[in-house]
């Protein structure tokens, strides 16, 4: 057997197909049928595209890297479960171009974390982590509140997830710059109009600046919708297991 | 036509292409420049622009004409420059990885900027360390090995020079992005999508070359570190492509968005994710060992049938084991069984390598105690085995329950990465250096000593305190207390983990003085011509040209 090895030995055009063939498998496995059974692409009531705010949010977590200490995936475990809420489903990520799960929890796990805190006490705990949890490291953030946001910046970014098939309609693309804006301001005549398009959106002036959207803003409604959007009291556990 | 006239053909036609290249290259600099309203791109058109610039005026002074002067059977320039870019960018990388060890120790060292805060910075020293470090070192040996092995020159004029330029490119965009917040989040990945299409055609200019040089090679059998390289090379390609795939906001916009979502995206990225593990800081570092361990202990590879059934199972094995990074997650647990039991099997493999590494200095166990530079390798391939045997365990679902998000996890990938991937590059690089600058030896056999001492010291400190603060961290989070609750809240693991940061930290510490060391070391090779303790070195520490003449001396 090992002597007919010298044909790959001797070619190097079949030592590369050879390779590429063996290494090509175990992902066409793996990833392939994602793509369509059941558990992985079934919808779950409640769940929505981000708004432009919170999107916004998404965005800036994501430059700042905060998935690098905070992972967004509650494991089916006891203590996790009781430490972090209900393990997440599937579903809950379907919207994440790309997917937030983390590796690594230096902080900790953020996926139902929206509703637990006041948006005060994230406006404080962003400016300064260790004005409220003295023993925390994490870093500050103190430059989101100084940074506006540009609406204009959004329908496109809208359009673009669309592209890759988020379902954003007509309506929300062409709404999108003033529902930046509206959700950041509970006055606002628009406001009502955010939470009609995407349901539980939560509308509040998070960031203490009447007046300005800043990225702050947007982080904090982004932190504050994390995990509220499946309502696990009509959640049927029984059913199929979406995991 | 006479082979000269032929030759100058050929190389007329390189230099066209050469510059044909640079232009498009400096136009679209231009352009970015010019148009992108996005400040980012604009630095980063510039980078390109002026890059290609450089490139052309430098091909202009060498054309056609010299030619016919005398030249070199082998092309070393390019790896002479991914050398020096290997170990600058080793340097720069432990350094960021320092300073966040520290940060996690002392928060008020991210100083509440945005250029200096840990999320922006431990993508950088993974960058740094793995693509940087890592990858000019594997351009290097591989392009070093690939022409010693085939007898052949590198192919292309040009494309040698443009794969390591274009590459260290490839680095300082990727690397400046991360500071100024552009990112796409998907962890070794994090290049946005203009950046993974530049490295996509320097990566195809890779392998055209190397693939080349095997091609043009008189020896009738490929040797096996080139197999290696090769799988490194081909499988980087497609795991890069697929899991970069992505839709920009904007053709002059830093930003884009992944095409695929939530588990289909997890299972990609960390498809892709343990096969950086597994091609880049394994395949291509197996590479290097099979050709400098061997070389440096003057054996041969300890057994060619291993070599063979360990190839290719350790390729085909490796590509199955992603899903062991999302146990108990939303993928479906099918998949995470695969995952789990492909890793069990991939034990084998990676310890058949080991074994054939360690056993190549049967009969020749000696040379650990005079070369300190085999001890390198040979310590190297220890961690490699230590790192192989600690993952498979990791990947049982039991053990990842704990293991998974704590400092386990970090101790595991740096006693693979400071161990394996940084002790084997060293070794290479102490053996490259006087290789290349055709020198006696290095300048001093002493300062590698120390600078192994001082590593090793360091790595034992880095690994020690994560198993601590990990299995810690994991055993608090799921503590019960008597009434059934929680026994802690999450920030008590948090101020438990504040002394074993600190032993990290300064574990980290000892390993940048030695890579300190060496850098001086293997800077004083290159400039003198003398070895402070030459008596003290191996022939094979001498460039293979001198050894016969030294050997006659003897
Ligand atoms: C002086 C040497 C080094 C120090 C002090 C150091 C320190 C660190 C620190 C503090 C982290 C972040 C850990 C966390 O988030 O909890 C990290 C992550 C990482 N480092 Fe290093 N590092 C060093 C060398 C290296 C080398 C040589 C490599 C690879 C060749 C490497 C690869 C990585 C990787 C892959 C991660 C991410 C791990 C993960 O996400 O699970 N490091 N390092
Ligand atoms: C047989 C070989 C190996 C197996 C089965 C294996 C398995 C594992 C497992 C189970 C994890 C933890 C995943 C998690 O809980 O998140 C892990 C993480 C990691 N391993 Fe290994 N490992 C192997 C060898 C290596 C080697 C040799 C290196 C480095 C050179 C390495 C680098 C890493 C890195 C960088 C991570 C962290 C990924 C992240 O979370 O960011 N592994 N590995």
């Amino acid at each position: 057997m090992l002597s007919k090895h010298g044909i790959f030995e001797r070619h190097s055009w079949l030592l590369s197909i050879g390779i590429l063939v063996v290494v090509a498998i175990g992902g066409l496995v793996e990833i392939v049928p994602l793509f369509y059974i059941k558990s992985t692409i079934e919808k779950v009531e409640g769940m929505r595209p981000y708004t432009p705010l919170e999107l916004t949010g998404r965005d800036i977590y994501i430059r700042e890297g905060c998935y690098v200490c905070h992972s967004q995936m509650i494991r089916s475990l006891r203590d996790e479960v009781e430490r972090y809420g209900h393990y997440s489903l599937a579903a809950e990520s379907m919207y994440d171009h790309p997917f937030q799960w983390g590796s690594k929890r230096t902080g900790p796990d953020l996926a139902r974390v929206g509703g637990k805190y006041s948006n005060s006490w994230h406006l404080a705990h962003m400016t300064n982590p260790r004005s409220v949890v003295p023993e925390s490291i994490m870093p500050g953030y103190p430059w989101l509140a100084e940074r506006k946001l540009d609406p204009e910046e959004m329908a496109e970014k809208l359009k673009t997830l669309a592209i890759v098939g988020v379902p954003y309609s007509e309506e929300m693309i062409a709404n999108a710059a003033a529902d930046l804006e509206a959700q950041s301001n509970p006055e606002a005549d628009g406001a009502e109009a955010v939470v009609q398009r995407y349901p539980k959106a939560v509308v509040g002036d998070f960031d203490g600046k009447p007046g300005e959207v800043t990225e702050l803003d947007a982080m904090i409604a982004y932190l504050q919708m994390l995990g509220t959007l499946v309502d696990f009291t009509k959640y049927d556990a029984a059913g199929p297991n979406l995991r | 036509m006479t082979a000269i006239e032929e030759r100058e053909e050929t190389s007329a036609f390189s230099d066209a292409l050469a510059v044909l290249g640079a232009a498009l290259g400096t136009i679209l600099g231009l352009y970015l420049v010019a148009f992108s309203p996005d400040p980012v791109m604009k630095f980063h058109g510039a980078l390109l622009g002026g890059t290609s610039v450089l490139g052309a005026l430098y091909v202009l002074t060498q054309l056609t004409g010299n030619q016919t002067a005398a030249r070199e059977f082998y092309h070393d320039g390019p790896i002479k420059f991914a050398a020096i870019a290997s170990v600058f960018w080793g340097i720069a990388g432990f350094i960021v990885g320092d300073i966040i060890a520290w940060q996690m120790a002392f928060p008020w060292l991210n100083f509440d900027l945005p250029w200096t805060s840990f999320g922006r910075l431990r993508p950088l020293h993974t960058s740094a360390v793995i693509f940087a470090f890592g990858g000019n070192a594997l351009i290097a040996t591989s392009f070093y090995v690939v022409q010693r092995t085939s007898k052949a020159r590198l192919f292309g004029r040009w494309s040698p020079w443009f794969v390591v330029i274009g590459y260290n490119l490839f680095i300082v965009i990727a690397g400046t992005g991360y500071i100024l917040g552009v990112t796409q989040s998907k962890e070794y990945a994090e290049p946005e999508w203009y950046a993974d299409l530049w490295l996509t055609v320097v990566w195809v200019a890779y392998l055209v070359v190397f693939a080349g040089t095997l091609m043009k090679r008189k020896e009738p059998h490929i040797y096996v570190a080139n197999w290696f390289y090769l799988a490194f090379i081909l499988t980087i390609a497609m795991l890069h492509i697929v899991n970069n795939l992505a839709v920009p906001v904007s053709f002059a916009g830093t930003k884009s968005y992944i095409l695929f979502s939530g588990v289909q995206d997890a299972m990609t990225q960390w498809w892709y994710g343990h096969n950086a593990v597994g091609f880049f800081l394994t395949a291509g570092f197996l590479g290097m060992m099979y050709y400098f361990i061997p070389k440096r202990a003057e054996r041969p590879v300890y057994s060619y049938r291993l070599s063979i059934v360990h190839f290719w199972s350790l390729i085909f094995l490796y590509i199955w084991a992603g899903p062991h990074h999302l146990h108990y997650t939303a993928l479906p647990d099918w998949a995470q069984t695969l995952g789990a039991t492909f890793s069990i099997m991939l034990w084998m493999p990676s310890w058949g390598g080991m074994i054939n590494g360690l056993m190549t200095l049967s009969g020749a166990w000696d040379k650990l105690r005079t070369d300190p530079v085999i001890r390198m390798m040979v310590v190297s391939v220890a961690f490699y085995g230590m790192s192989t045997f600690e993952g498979p365990l990791m990947s049982l679902k039991a053990v990842n329950s704990l293991s998974h998000y704590t400092d386990w996890t970090i101790g595991h990938v740096h006693s693979g990465a400071l161990g394996w991937v940084g002790m084997i590059s060293f070794g290479a690089l102490y053996c490259l250096f006087p290789w290349l600058w055709k020198r006696r030896g290095l300048y001093s056999m002493r300062l590698v000593e120390w600078h192994f001492w001082l590593s090793t010291i360091g790595i034992l400190l880095y690994i020690t305190a994560m198993w601590v603060s990990g299995i810690l961290q994991g055993l608090m989070w799921r503590a019960y207390d008597e009434l059934g609750f929680l026994k802690y809240s999450f920030v008590e693991t948090v101020d438990a983990m504040h002394i074993p940061y600190i032993i990290r930290a300064s574990g980290g510490l000892l390993f940048i003085i030695g890579a300190l060391i060496m850098a001086y070391n293997l800077w004083r090779t290159v400039r003198s011509e003398v070895s402070v303790d030459a008596e003290s070195q191996p022939l094979v520490a001498a460039a293979p040209a001198l050894r016969s003449t030294l050997a006659a001396a003897e």
